[in-house]
């Protein structure tokens, strides 16, 4: 069953639900521009620019919880700082957008933006040199994250730091994050973040074509993943990942350096929710430290948990289901919305330990699956 | 003839001399045995500012409680006396007239009219002994606090009449802090003398009183001009002034050092109190609580609606909030252990998750109820003000107080541990559950009282917080990470470690904060402990033996 070539058809041979995923992303990555720009407003099938928008945005959270999935589904590796890694790959793209504004900014300042003018700075800071190109800032999407995860990884797998700790460290280091990005000092805008953004690569960020590309493109980006993510899962390096997951030390001892598998699986991981958080900021118009907060990383794994964690496409199931809710019922009913989300951590990961994804699964087989009583294991676990 | 004039010389002389023996003994007389009411009634009738000085020296020295009062409206000018009957009265200036009061009875007579009052005059001369003779009544009062602000009021205005009044309170004082202001008033009156050597002496003196205004004072005296004059012409009395100046301000760096530790504790402590029940549900119990935060806020609002129910016992709320607070977040942790934790155990990661879930459900339950504002809770009187140590250091009693009681906490939870019955189950179970279970423990019945005291401490720490931080329902969030972060360096399971790993971090902030600010030092604290982690994956104090699992 392993796969070695790159063949998206036989990768998804045994993935239904992946399969299925897929078509869909396809459909509306062709025909939601379609019917956003071609079809008039009056009519039926339009769809608003608005809305593009929403599921843009939720496309690219999805992606995030692409990448969780993968670390903590096929290798066990709970980060509770992924936040960290889109948020970086934000930045990087903000960066770039920030540079395109040129003189167009409040103060009209050609070199800086509008935060540097306002603070009295007087020449772009060397870590912003270069992020006028497009291609050097998506290079920056990729390696900022990718760098910064690979220094972290390293550092806590070599020391073997797993499980728990593991969780926690990362939680700290997004939290740190966050408390040097509300820094004004550190010439990331401080408290606003970067916004205001005007275009990308010439194209305005404000018309309905460019919404619709950037649209389109993070579909693609997240089918794209995700057909990488699944070949990465389904090859041996994938059966090394899962047999790390379910037995660390054993795997260890069998002569695998688990350091690296781990190390790699956590960079593509954090590279993945680099490219999230750049499709992400064109698309909402800012990008600010909020997005470092502990709590959205661990919302992400909330995602994943609900929609049905080690899937793939439960996860990304898992991020739009629970975007959606939450548009909805902060709309609605804002007082809900936290007692919602919160009873729905609990009841997914006590009466649903496969998510949504699970029950599914479990109507369709319609075999009693092995009894499954937490409170039976659980007593021999911790012993 | 002769012997006549000779005769009525001498008789002359005689009767002189009798008569200032008379006057004589009475004057003595009089000095011994006259109450305040003859005092009073003795000013009315005196004309002579030599008699009233006379009759003012002696209120000094009589013990009455009336005669402070007496001297002080003497000397602002609201002694009157009314001129029918010559009766000693205060007055109070009023639209209509004057408002009298009665000066030996304290009788208020009501508001008369101007002119059937007189004033009780008194010159320069007179006011000015009024204001020692007032200064020295104060500083002999019974009441420390009126004593210190006595001398603080003579430091303000230096003079040098007052040395002998100075020294003479000085010989009698006890209170260290009355004097030290009284010894420094001494000296900066002696620094504007004009001979060298007592100003070498009160820079000598100057020397043994440890405060910042001495140093100004020191350093005054070493500023130049434009002339490049010295403001102090003594070369020697500037050498003298210079070396004083300096040692002080190697004093002064060093209880820099001193409050940077205090307050280091004090923060320390904090981290302790909201640290020490992760420490027990994550440590011994090996549950990641990620709901801790909101039990800590819990016990803020139990310390709330306590101070909400009892207004009148303000002093007393913090008190009966600890055994409140306790039961509370205690309540609410046992209700999680059984509904939710205890399906979860031995799944780390997806009890993260729950209690996560379980936060977010407290918070919002929070706002519903005390709505998302920030509460203000009351602090104590004796819980306010601060202790000044010497001149340079003074503490604040609130941090004070709260280390003392973080340290309390932890004695009594290592007591509760060690050396009673439920902590040795509770050390069984975690230690080994089957063996446990096989020897009779009841470790469901155990795992719930863990949570359960893990949470109520946190409460506790939820009343210590109410007194340093805003009471909101984001108040547990802001210390969940920073719990996590103690128990991780210290060690898991360890509560001596808990212990170290809190006022380690607390004092290592405070030492940081000042060279890089609070932010930055926040953020190296963090970093410090990732790359800590790397180092020792189990933290400080790492449990060792074979029920350690891996």
């Amino acid at each position: 069953m392993t796969n070695t070539a790159f063949n998206p058809r036989s990768l998804l041979a045994s993935d239904v639900g992946g399969r299925r995923l897929l078509m869909v992303l396809l459909a509306i990555a062709i025909f939601v521009p379609i019917l956003n720009l071609a079809v008039p407003e009056s009519s039926v099938f339009h769809v608003s620019t608005y809305t593009v928008s929403l599921v843009g945005k939720y496309l690219c959270l999805a992606l995030l919880a692409l990448a969780v999935d993968l670390i903590w589904g096929y290798c066990g590796i709970l980060s509770l700082g992924h936040g960290a890694f889109f948020a970086l790959g934000g930045y990087a793209m903000g960066m770039y957008l920030m540079r395109q504004i040129g003189d167009r900014g409040v103060y009209g300042n050609p070199e800086l933006p509008d935060f540097m003018v306002f603070l009295n700075w007087q020449e772009l800071p060397w870590y912003w040199s270069g992020f006028e190109s497009f291609g050097f800032a998506m290079l920056m999407v990729l390696l900022v994250p990718g760098i910064l995860a690979f220094i972290f990884g390293l550092l806590a797998f070599r020391s073997r730091v797993t499980g728990v700790y593991f969780s926690i460290i990362s939680q700290a280091l997004t939290y740190a994050l966050l408390l040097a990005f509300f820094r004004n000092d550190m010439g990331f805008g401080g408290n606003n973040g970067l916004t205001d953004f005007k275009d990308i690569l010439g194209f305005s960020l404000q018309s309905d074509a460019t919404r619709a590309t950037l649209f389109s493109l993070t579909a693609i980006a997240l089918l794209l993943s995700y057909l990488l993510c699944r070949w990465i899962v389904d090859t041996k390096l994938g059966r090394v990942l899962i047999a790390i997951r379910d037995a660390e030390s054993r795997t260890r001892f069998t002569g695998y350096k688990v350091e690296y598998f781990k190390v790699f699986v956590f960079v593509l991981s954090a590279m993945i929710a680099g490219v999230a958080g750049a499709l992400y900021v064109p698309q909402v118009g800012i990008i600010n430290p909020g997005e470092f907060s502990p709590l959205n990383s661990i919302e992400i794994v909330v995602w994943v948990a609900i929609g049905g964690r080690g899937t793939l496409y439960g996860a990304v199931l898992g991020a739009l289901l629970v975007n959606y809710a939450k548009t909805y019922f902060t709309g609605a009913m804002p007082e809900v919305w936290l007692f919602m989300l919160g009873g729905l951590f609990v009841i997914s990961t006590i009466y649903l330990p496969k998510g949504v994804v699970g029950v599914f699964q479990k109507f369709k087989s319609k075999v009693a699956v092995e009894p499954d009583d937490p409170s039976i294991q659980s007593k021999e676990a911790a012993s | 003839m002769r012997y006549y004039l000779k005769t009525l010389a001498f008789m002359c002389l005689a009767l002189i001399g009798l008569c200032s023996q008379v006057s004589f003994s009475q004057e003595q007389n009089f000095a011994q045995t006259l109450t305040f009411d003859q005092i009073t009634e003795q000013l009315i009738t005196a004309k002579q500012t030599k008699q009233k000085t006379l009759l003012i020296e002696q209120l000094a020295a009589i013990d009455d409680e009336r005669k402070q009062l007496l001297l002080e409206d003497l000397q602002q000018g609201s002694f009157y006396y009314r001129k029918e009957d010559k009766r000693p009265v205060y007055i109070t200036r009023e639209e209509s007239g004057y408002a009298l009061t009665d000066v030996l009875s304290g009788e208020a007579y009501g508001v008369v009219k101007k002119t059937t009052v007189r004033k009780v005059s008194i010159n320069n001369t007179l006011r000015k002994q009024l204001r020692t003779v007032l200064a020295w009544v104060s500083l002999s009062d019974e009441d420390v606090d009126i004593r210190l602000g006595a001398a603080t009021e003579l430091l303000k205005s230096p003079d040098s009449a007052n040395i002998e009044l100075i020294k003479s309170v000085l010989a009698e004082e006890k209170n260290p802090a009355v004097k030290v202001v009284l010894q420094q008033t001494l000296a900066v009156i002696y620094l504007a003398s004009e001979v060298e050597s007592e100003r070498l002496v009160a820079i000598a003196d100057l020397e043994e009183i440890q405060n910042k205004e001495v140093m100004q004072i020191l350093a005054n005296m070493l500023e130049q001009n434009e002339a490049g004059e010295f403001s102090e012409p003594s070369e020697k009395v500037r050498a003298a002034a210079e070396s004083a100046l300096n040692g002080m301000r190697s004093e002064e760096k060093f209880y820099s050092v001193v409050e940077n530790l205090f307050f280091g504790l004090s923060l320390g402590s904090v981290l302790l109190l909201a640290a020490v029940g992760l420490a027990i549900t994550f440590g011994v119990m090996g549950v990641i609580n990620m709901a801790h935060g909101e039990m800590i806020m819990l016990g803020a609002y139990t310390t709330y609606v306590i101070q909400i129910l009892m207004p009148n016992y303000i002093e007393m709320s913090l008190l009966i909030a600890i055994p409140a607070a306790f039961l509370v977040s205690g309540m609410f942790g046992i209700i999680i252990e059984r509904t939710v934790i205890r399906h979860l155990y031995g799944r780390p990661l997806e009890t993260l998750l729950a209690t996560f879930g379980i936060s977010l459900v407290l918070q919002q339950m929070v706002r519903s109820v005390f709505s998302p504002l920030n509460k203000t809770v009351i602090t104590p009187e004796w819980m306010s003000g601060s202790m000044q140590i010497n001149g340079f250091l003074s503490l604040t009693n609130n941090r004070f107080y709260i280390i003392i009681f973080s340290l309390i906490v932890l004695l009594g939870l290592i007591f509760l541990l060690k050396k009673t019955f439920i902590g040795l189950q509770m050390r069984a179970v975690t230690q080994n559950r089957a063996m446990a279970n096989s020897m009779g423990i009841r470790s469901n019945w155990v795992d719930a009282l863990t949570f359960g005291l893990g949470s109520g401490i946190a409460g506790i720490a939820g009343v210590a917080l109410s007194q340093l931080t805003n009471v909101g329902p984001n108040l547990g969030q802001a210390y969940i990470i920073d719990s996590f972060m103690v128990v991780v360096f210290g060690g898991v399971g360890n509560l001596f470690g808990t212990f170290f790993a809190a006022m380690s971090l607390g004092v290592a902030n405070k030492f940081i904060e000042p060279m890089a600010g609070a932010v930055l030092g926040k953020i190296i604290v963090l970093v410090f402990i990732i790359l800590f982690i790397q180092w020792r994956p189990r933290g400080l104090f790492a449990l060792k033996g074979r029920f350690v699992e891996d």
